[in-house]
């Protein structure tokens, strides 16, 4: 029986439950002993001058080893994400002037980690202020610059020199808009950043971090500290999530390694939790203008989406992301016309990075808040409006007209069957019940459907496989699990050719010197890459195997097969005959595959989620009281990971419906720097979810996989906003921005009332 | 900070003691002054729970809690949960955890297992909204908290489908007809 499919526990676990995983902050590798500890000074301000630095009394605080400031260090500022326009430079510790709240200007390194922030509030910086630029409308009229000599705001375009259609709305009986807003979220891991650094007498640095990609962040560390990529040594302990923030590395991971280099000491880093709400890297953060045209059939013509981008104070990642949304524009629609375009400028605020979805989430809920809109306006459901427009089963592979190839789907199967599940008519008929009672608690259902990019961009992943001669197996990976399992599931992939038990195989990842290549995970992309390649090594690890049995069992190769129950290879048909162990096999020589699987592609994930929430009429409060979600990512490897993975995401994505905003003042103070003050969700506010199979494999694998890391996020968002609007759509309200707070909900409502009047 | 204070602190069944600063918090005694690490920090302001311990049987969120004022106390962290389950098995809320799949980066499990156990001890026979209420001080980014609320189901010996049918049937029953305006039956 193959093990694929199947519902396997997983192999973290024992020791995560019993002494705890070990994060970074957590380490007593011997290398780091004596390590100092770094505390970062940051800048209170959004947006200033610096006129002085004095740091003397710091150096004289107990315990201070040194103090430095941008002056010290011999470090140019650099350009984080080559994407991006080339003359806004982060310097290392800012020496001029600051850009964000928390950026670091100066550096403390102590023997005690409480002396730290003792000897910090010792330094004295003077601040000349100057006007911040927080709205991205205000960022885009260059009144304000950040980068004076740069004399522009704008970080990226995407698509923005292109000429508007002006006929993009011909022969559309219904034209409706609407300016939205994507709001920035914090991607807040329960593990803050952290990084330690050791120089060898050899002179190479070993780097530990907290990260989604090892390789990527020796690559950055290196580039930005003019090293050969040779004299780095990236190791990732356990990482506490990800989420899209820890994807390569941070300025401040480079600083650590420098400063070590600088003091002669190993340098240990952990952030607090208000260093990290200001520090690591932010998502989405997209304001959006839909138009959306069509008949009153139903059948939508055209769809624009214009984009203003928020990239932060230095451009990152982010900057590139809405390239993503315009990718995913259309959505699961067969849209005769589209017109997108994307203009990412830099604002006195953390920068913007990939978030669970990262850029294709935004797609998702502009399309499907425009669907609505459109629904609407011809007096439509709007579950009937998604079907009459989904691109039917027969046309895949389908070229959308953002300009990618969606391998497979069934769109409009995932939608009735979430409908189904959710009982939607029987909803509608409660809904108007309440409606025509004046009832309290309105009653409002939202409907989604998705699809999103999963692997794009690295579709090609290397992995290895070694079966030891005590018959367990070593793989290797270049993915870099911070959650997501992949010692289980990859262990998985392996058993099922080598017949050897997942509790005798380690999966290994995340040490450069040890795994030199290696994309990491984010973007959903390790399975269907990482995963893939597993599979496909273990299979050639079989035929290497059966190669060398052959002559020992003076039989054909081709009457080899594998005996899983003993991991061996034998004779086929033939009983009682001789047979060999891998295990005996990797005695006689070294038994070891390396191989890469390259996809070539990335694939589509698709599904449809249904949310049924209650708004209290009086206070505004929204309550989501189901959550229906299809996700189809292909078959599933283990559905006790697989269905994590959807909760996980579903979670994230109600929570940017309902409660979560990063929000800034005026003058780019940041409001919700702490936990007690961030939209974080608790299970409280939760419910749990129902979650509908369906698998329509992929062409671009052998075994059919897609990523499913973000795709609850993708779905659940618009659903839930969507439901919030439906439950007030018999008032005239047609859009509320995310968060659909309380005091937004009980707004929208009194506007309608007076509207009314 | 040349005050130091001596505290005698037992922990997970062995006794500790230190000359500690007044300030120290709790999680840091335990992290760097006896060294067990299982205990994670996740916030600066007592939200996130990650940093749940027993002290004296009832959680706490250790870095709100001075090491000092836990002198004479008994703490019990991950590491030692296993002490407190018979025969040395691996405790309840463990094995639930695990067969839920109620962890995945595993950086809140400590301080909700913790959080758990401690609920139970005080609720031990909970609905799903008892669970999801119960462990509103701890959070995770990674479960969604849906297999976290199974598991604790599970370790209270109910069954987690049919707690969680009977929580959704009750949401039913509240977007059934009348009860919004407050005239269902009871």
């Amino acid at each position: 029986m193959s093990i694929l499919g199947t519902r396997v526990v997983r192999t973290e676990d024992p020791v995560f439950l019993t002494r705890g995983a070990t994060y970074t902050d957590d380490l007593t590798d011997e290398r780091l002993t004596g390590a100092l500890h770094l505390t970062l000074v940051r800048s209170p301000l959004a947006h200033a001058r610096i006129t002085a630095i004095d740091v003397e009394a710091a150096r004289q605080a107990p315990g201070v080893v040194a103090v430095y400031t941008g002056a010290d260090l011999g470090l140019d500022p650099v350009v984080l994400f080559p994407g991006a326009n080339k003359g806004m430079k982060r310097p290392w510790l800012a020496t001029e002037k600051v850009r964000f709240v928390g950026e670091p200007v100066a550096a403390v390194l102590t023997e005690e980690l409480y002396q730290g922030p003792d000897a910090a509030e010792l330094v004295e910086i003077d601040y000349d202020p100057l006007p911040a630029v927080i709205d991205l409308r205000a960022a885009a009229t260059d009144e304000v610059l950040l980068f004076e000599d740069v004399g522009t705001n704008t970080a990226a375009g995407h698509g923005v020199d292109d000429e508007p259609a002006a006929d993009l709305f011909d022969g559309c009986e219904v034209v409706v808009g609407h300016e939205i807003v994507n709001q920035r979220l914090a991607a807040a891991p329960l593990e803050t950043r952290a990084a330690a650094a050791v120089w060898g007498s050899d002179g190479r640095v070993t780097v530990f971090c907290s990260n989604q990609n090892a390789q990527g962040a020796r690559d950055e560390i290196a580039r930005w500290l003019g090293l050969d990529r040779d004299r780095v040594h990236v190791i990732l302990p356990d990482v506490g999530g990800g989420f899209g923030a820890k994807i390569g590395a941070d300025p401040e991971f480079a600083l650590v390694a420098h400063l070590a280099k600088l003091s002669d000491r190993p340098v240990r880093w952990s952030e607090s939790r208000s260093e990290n709400m200001t520090g690591m890297l932010q998502g989405r953060a997209q304001r959006q203008t839909i138009t959306i045209g069509g008949g009153r059939d139903g059948r939508v013509k055209a769809y624009r989406l214009d984009i203003l981008a928020d990239a932060g104070a230095y451009p990152r990642l982010g900057a590139f992301l809405p390239q993503f949304t315009r990718m995913m524009a259309p959505g699961t629609y067969d849209i005769e016309r589209l017109d997108t375009r994307a203009r990412v400028v830099v604002t006195n605020t953390t920068s913007i990075g990939a978030y669970r979805g990262a850029g294709r989430p935004e797609a998702t809920a502009a399309i499907e808040r425009a669907m609505d809109l459109f629904a609407a306006e011809i007096g439509m459901d709007p579950a009937e409006v998604r079907k009459c427009n989904v691109i039917a089963p027969d046309k895949f592979p389908f070229t959308s007209k953002g300009g990618v190839e969606y391998d497979s789907g069934e769109y409009a199967k995932a939608i009735d069957k979430a409908l189904e599940a959710a009982g939607y008519a029987q909803l509608r008929a409660e809904q108007a019940a309440r409606r025509e009672r004046g009832d309290a608690k309105l009653l409002g259902l939202g409907v989604s459907s998705y699809v999103e990019i999963t692997g794009g961009g690295a579709y090609a992943e290397n992995a290895s496989v070694e079966v030891h001669p005590d018959g367990t197996v070593t793989v290797l990976t270049g993915t870099s699990p911070h959650g997501q399992g992949h010692a289980t599931a990859w262990a998985m992939l392996a058993s099922e050719h080598l017949g050897v038990p997942i509790e005798k195989i380690t999966v290994r990842h995340g040490d450069t010197d040890l795994i030199p290549r290696g994309s990491g995970t984010m973007g959903s992309r390790s399975l269907q890459t990482g995963g893939v390649a597993v599979y496909q090594a273990a299979g050639e690890l079989v035929e290497l195997a059966k190669q060398r049995a052959a002559e020992l069992l003076e039989a054909n190769v081709d009457d080899l097969e594998v005996d899983k129950e003993r991991a061996a290879i034998v004779v086929r048909g033939a009983p009682g005959a001789k047979s060999v162990t891998f295990a005996q096999l990797a005695e006689q020589e070294r038994l070891q595959v390396d191989t890469v699987w390259d996809g070539q592609k990335p694939s589509f994930p698709f599904g449809a989620h249904v949310a049924v929430v209650e708004v209290d009429r009086e206070t505004g409060k929204v309550t989501v009281e189901r959550l229906v979600a299809v996700d189809d990512a292909g078959p599933v490897l283990n559905p006790l990971l697989f269905d994590g993975q959807r909760h996980g995401g579903i979670a994230q994505g109600i929570s940017q419906a309902l409660l979560e905003e990063v929000v800034y003042d005026s003058e780019g103070q940041p409001l919700t720097a702490t936990f007690a003050d961030y939209g974080f969700p608790s299970a409280a506010e939760l419910p749990s979810f129902d979650l509908v199979d369906m698998q329509t494999p992929t062409p671009i694998n052998p075994l059919g996989y897609k990523g499913v890391g973000e795709a609850g996020t993708i779905g659940s968002t618009p659903a839930v906003q969507s439901a919030v609007v439906d439950a007030l759509a018999h008032l005239g309200v047609r859009h509320i921005d995310m968060p659909t707070t309380p005091l937004r909900v009980w707004e929208a409502i009194q506007t309608a009332a007076k509207g009314a009047e | 900070m040349s005050t130091r204070a001596k505290v005698e602190i037992t922990v997970n069944g062995r006794p500790t003691s230190a000359d500690v600063e007044p300030r120290l918090l709790l999680v840091h005694y335990l992290r760097d002054t006896v060294g067990l690490k299982a205990t994670n920090i996740g916030c600066d302001t007592t939200s996130c729970g990650a940093c749940t311990v027993l002290l004296d049987g009832e959680s706490v969120k250790s870095c709100t809690v001075l090491a000092v004022q836990a002198d004479q106390q008994s703490v019990t962290t991950l590491e030692g949960l296993a002490e407190l389950s018979p025969g040395g098995e691996p405790h309840p809320m463990v094995r639930a955890f695990r067969a839920e799949h109620g962890l995945q980066c595993g950086f809140c499990t400590p301080g909700m297992v913790l959080a758990a156990v401690s609920l139970l001890a005080e609720h031990p026979d909970p609905t799903e909204r008892d669970v999801r209420e119960g462990l509103e001080g701890n959070l995770c980014r990674c479960t969604g908290y849906h297999n976290i609320v199974r598991a604790v189901l599970s370790a209270a010996g109910k069954d987690p489908d049919a707690e969680q049918r009977r929580e959704a049937e009750s949401d039913a029953a509240r977007i059934a007809p009348a009860f919004s305006t407050g005239e269902a039956g009871a």
